[in-house]
């Protein structure tokens, strides 16, 4: 037999059990029992499966397993890990800067788009760290909240870029 | 901290052991062990969960522990859907028991450990749910004091609590804590609910405000969610239903089932019960294909209307009527008027499109089954489960795990009841999530409405007569899978407690009208979609006629629209959102419409005002209109509510905000929409909610009542914000929309009727 397939996620190897057209995202929530990616339509329409792919969101509920194999895959867990990696810091802080924004500005409600908001906002905020409002509002728009917590996304987002300028880890 | 606090809510593991599943005990066949409480050692601790609930009410022990280490586990009938509801009652909780937010921790609901306290709907958790928790804990502070009393040797009168430590007024040293008064053991006393209550001038905790205590998990990706849920030995399921409900009352019907058309597939298995049917396989992604590849023929269907003629369908069907109020004599009040305003208006079906569709776990034995799920109410999901599976209430256990923002009856009974049935088939967990389509194709949807409304104004702008007539079916009473499996023709309810009555108290009662009337027309469900509660039931097609009238009746005596209503307003507490919002908003008055622009982008601003039951809410929006495409913006809302004492006012206004946003969205873009054989919204794309990028910047305005009961606060600015934005149109138009969403098809219409002259 040819050696499983591994992915790479969060900074550590994992052996795949799934066939390889599996989405990744079951993958993620099934066998590496994760909690961030979570399924929310399977479409590619809401942003619930987000995940970082080398630094960039996609989808997992419409990405094959095999089509990541040689790529290196962040999820909201790993998210303090992959910020403190850009900012060179020695160990990762507890919260990447954007999750402590929405403690801070109680952004959540039923918090379950949250791993969407996180994944896409931390893209954002390492791609532009002084986001306008504007380039929020484009840059967010792939991701749906039914609780309507857009505004205080957009507030935390805001925060979290003003505490990575003032040197927050 | 103890154990059982420390793993409450959030916390739980949710891998849960097979030895755990298979414990049993007492009455208790199968079960996971409740969380934390099978590490947990003290006596009190341990004998919870092990018999079938309820427990019993009127017994202090219900409600609340006292541990050794001086923190308190509550106990509570209702349910975190995110709208924060722990938070609040743990600080009522907290504020009776004069202890720190830190030294509490709620669990989740269990049928074999939490005491009833009903539904967790109608914005009743602070309101109904509050008042048992803060009676409660005033008993067990009674208790607590007793006993210290008799420790310290002086009269209770001379002790002072601080944190759960007693101490003697003036002499801090001599002290004892809680948790050395009680530690573990039972108060065994009765729930009187005679004990004082701090009089809210007194209140520390109460009225501040406190962060939600279940953000933190959620940010860090900690929070157990429903779906994050796995067991051992669980199968994955899947529903199969046909792609969008049927006319209600005929179910769906199988013609042709080819079992082998999945036998490709490792593992995946059919269960068919009745015309229930469902697949499961040892890997999601099975389950997920299997459900798509059956091969499956349905029997047709009885046709339902075309999706244009449902209002007439509405107004024509042969309705059961009431009058809900009729005050005065309407025809001499509308003889005697200078201007009557008259219109009909239609509200459509909406769906509750919970943004994670609803997921639910079952393990079904031949004497007792355990079913975890995101049901509002875990002693009604017993009930219906019981029936389903053929076994008594008490073997079965309920336990809630929070899923995604609801706002109302979603699919959250229908999922647990599909992983039941599949479960009790298979003879091994099954856990089942529902697909997009599933979710909002079988969804309760909140039901349309046709209204025909009739205000009249005298010639110095007095309100002076008014008549609402709606037209609406009521709710569903079976869920999808119990009517499939069952092959049940549900019952007809266009009377009784589920149909839904219009609303006297969105239907003019916020101003002094001499002459009015408010008929409800219940019409049939059978034939039509399945209907529900859908957050503020009615109150936005409620609103969005009634506040509409209003304001045309402002127009007609050339007011402006927030002064006509303040001077048509008796009530101090209407009156007092009424003027926040105004303020908030920095309402100048003028009346509508009268500086419309004829660029192509215009602006416009509108005020209404509306609740749901009880509570006060007055909204403002401020939107664009593009009038060549007919693409509404809503840039600013405010957001007034009143809803008594706001045990937290920062959960209020988180409320409030949400509460703006959705009814942009259901005011601006949903509709569920059918075709002959079914519904066909059944993707974000066929269901558009309000996107990121065209979300309105939001104010709440919390106006805080502190002697008043609490009141609602989930639901009664929706109502008001929905009708505030079509008003807004108004202003910025000068025509009126009748008829919501306000899609920029509508827009165009009705600004081409307003050129022609109609
Ligand atoms: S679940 Fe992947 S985008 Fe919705
Ligand atoms: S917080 Fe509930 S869906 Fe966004």
């Amino acid at each position: 037999m040819a050696d499983p397939l591994r992915i790479r996620v969060n900074g550590r190897d994992w052996p795949v059990r799934a066939s390889p057209d599996t989405p990744l995202l079951y993958v993620l929530t099934n066998e590496l029992e994760l909690h961030g990616p979570r399924f929310g339509c399977g479409l590619a329409q809401c942003g619930s499966c987000s995940v970082l792919a080398d630094g960039v969101e996609i989808r997992s509920c419409v990405t094959p397993v095999a089509a990541v194999a040689n790529r290196s895959i962040t999820t909201l867990e790993g998210l303090p890990a992959w910020y403190a990696e850009q900012k060179g810091l020695s160990s990762p802080p507890a919260l990447h800067p954007l999750q402590q924004a929405f403690i801070d500005v109680q952004a959540l409600h039923c918090g379950y788009c949250y791993n969407g908001m996180t994944v896409k906002g931390a893209e954002l905020l390492a791609n532009n760290p002084s986001p306008s409002e504007a380039d929020i509002r484009k840059t967010m728009n792939g991701h749906l909240c039914r609780c309507g917590t857009y505004p205080r996304v957009m507030k935390a987002i805001q925060l979290a870029a003003r505490a990575i300028a003032g040197g927050t880890p | 901290m103890s154990e059982p606090a420390a793993q409450s809510l959030g916390q739980a593991g949710s891998r849960l052991s097979r030895r755990k599943l298979l414990k049993a005990g007492g009455a208790l066949i199968v079960g996971f062990a409740f969380a934390g409480q099978a590490t947990a050692a003290p006596a009190a601790a341990t004998a919870r969960g092990t018999l079938a609930g309820p427990p019993d009410p009127e017994r202090i022990d219900t409600w609340l522990a006292i541990h050794a280490d001086n923190t308190a586990t509550l106990y509570f009938g209702k349910c975190e859907l995110g709208q924060g509801n722990t938070t609040g009652l743990l600080q009522i909780a907290g504020e009776e028991l004069d202890l720190a937010m830190s030294q509490m921790a709620a669990v989740r609901l269990d049928t074999n450990v939490t005491p009833d306290q009903q539904a967790t709907s109608s914005s009743s958790s602070i309101e109904r749910g509050g008042p048992q928790v803060r009676a409660a804990a005033a008993e067990a502070r009674q208790a607590l004091l007793l006993r210290a009393s008799q420790k310290l040797g002086v009269q209770v009168g001379s002790l002072v609590v601080a944190k759960g430590v007693v101490s003697i007024d003036g002499e801090p040293n001599r002290s004892v804590t809680y948790g050395e008064l009680i530690g573990d053991k039972p108060f065994a006393i009765k729930f009187t609910g005679t004990a004082p209550r701090k009089p809210p001038s007194q209140y520390k905790l109460v009225g501040t405000r406190v962060p939600r205590v279940d953000i933190p998990d959620k940010v860090a990706g900690k929070y157990v969610h429903m779906q994050h849920v796995r067991v051992a030995n669980m199968l994955h399921g899947r529903v199969v239903r046909p792609r969008g409900q049927r006319a209600y009352g005929s179910g769906a019907k199988v013609k042709d089932l080819d079992e082998g058309s999945i036998a490709h597939i490792p593992g995946a298995r059919v269960v068919r019960r009745g015309d229930f049917v469902g697949v499961v396989a040892e890997r999601e992604w099975d389950a997920i294909r299997a459900a798509k590849e059956l091969k499956i023929a349905w029997q047709d269907p009885p046709l339902l209307p075309e999706q244009p003629h449902l209002p007439i369908v509405l107004r024509d069907a042969q309705s059961t009527d009431t009058v809900v109020v009729n005050v005065g004599n309407v025809d001499a009040g509308f003889a005697g008027a200078a201007h009557v305003a008259s219109a009909r208006f239609f509200s459509p079906y909406q769906a509750h499109a919970v943004f994670g569709p609803n997921c639910a776990l079952a393990d079904v034995k031949a004497d007792g089954a355990l079913v975890l799920s995101s049901t509002q109410d875990v002693y009604a999901s017993r009930k219906m489960l019981a029936t389903l599976l053929g076994m008594p209430d008490e073997r079965v256990r309920v336990q809630y795990y929070e899923g995604s923002g609801t706002y109302g009856h979603s699919c959250y009974e229908d999922a647990p009841q599909a992983a039941a049935i599949m479960s009790q088939a298979v003879g091994r967990p099954v856990r089942v999530q529902f697909m997009r389509w599933d979710e909002l194709g079988w969804d309760n949807y909140g039901p349309a409405q046709v209204a025909a409304v009739r205000a009249a104004v005298d010639d110095d702008g007095n309100i002076i007569a008014y008549t609402y007539d709606g037209w609406q079916h009521g709710w569903h009473t079976d869920e999808t899978s119990t009517e499939l499996a069952l092959q049940k023709t549900p019952p007809e309810r266009s009377a009784g407690s589920f149909s839904i009555i219009v609303n006297r108290m969105s239907t003019g009662s916020m101003y002094r009208i001499a002459n009015r009337r408010v008929t409800s027309h219940a019409v049939p469900m059978a034939g039509l979609l399945k209907g529900s509660p859908l957050r503020s039931p009615l109150d936005m097609a409620l609103s969005f006629a009634s506040e509409q009238t209003i304001d045309e009746l402002a127009f007609a005596v050339k007011m402006d629209p927030f002064e006509f209503r303040r001077k048509n307003m008796g009530d101090t507490r209407w009156l007092g959102v009424l003027e926040a919002v105004a303020k908030a908003a920095s309402w100048i008055p003028a009346p509508a419409a009268s500086r419309r622009s004829h660029a192509e982008i215009v602006t416009g601003r509108g005020i209404a005002v509306g609740t749901h039951h009880v509570s006060y809410g007055a909204a403002v929006a401020e939107i664009e209109v593009n009038t060549r495409s007919g693409t509404i913006v809503a840039k600013r809302l405010y957001g007034a509510l009143d809803c008594g004492l706001a045990v937290n006012p920062a959960l209020v206004e988180n409320q409030i905000v949400g509460m703006l946003v959705q009814a942009t969205s259901r005011m601006l873009k949903e509709e569920v929409t059918f075709d002959h054989n079914g519904v066909t919204s059944l993707d974000w794309a066929s269901y558009p909610v309000l996107r990121f990028a065209e979300h309105p910047d939001c104010t709440p305005i919390v106006v805080q009542r502190i002697d008043e009961p609490s009141s609602g606060a989930g639901e009664e600015v929706m109502g008001a914000a929905g009708a505030a934005i079509a008003n807004a149109f108004f202003d910025a138009t000068g025509a009126r929309l009748r008829q919501y969403p306000l899609t920029p098809e509508r827009v165009r219409a009705a600004l081409a009727g307003r050129n022609t002259g109609n």
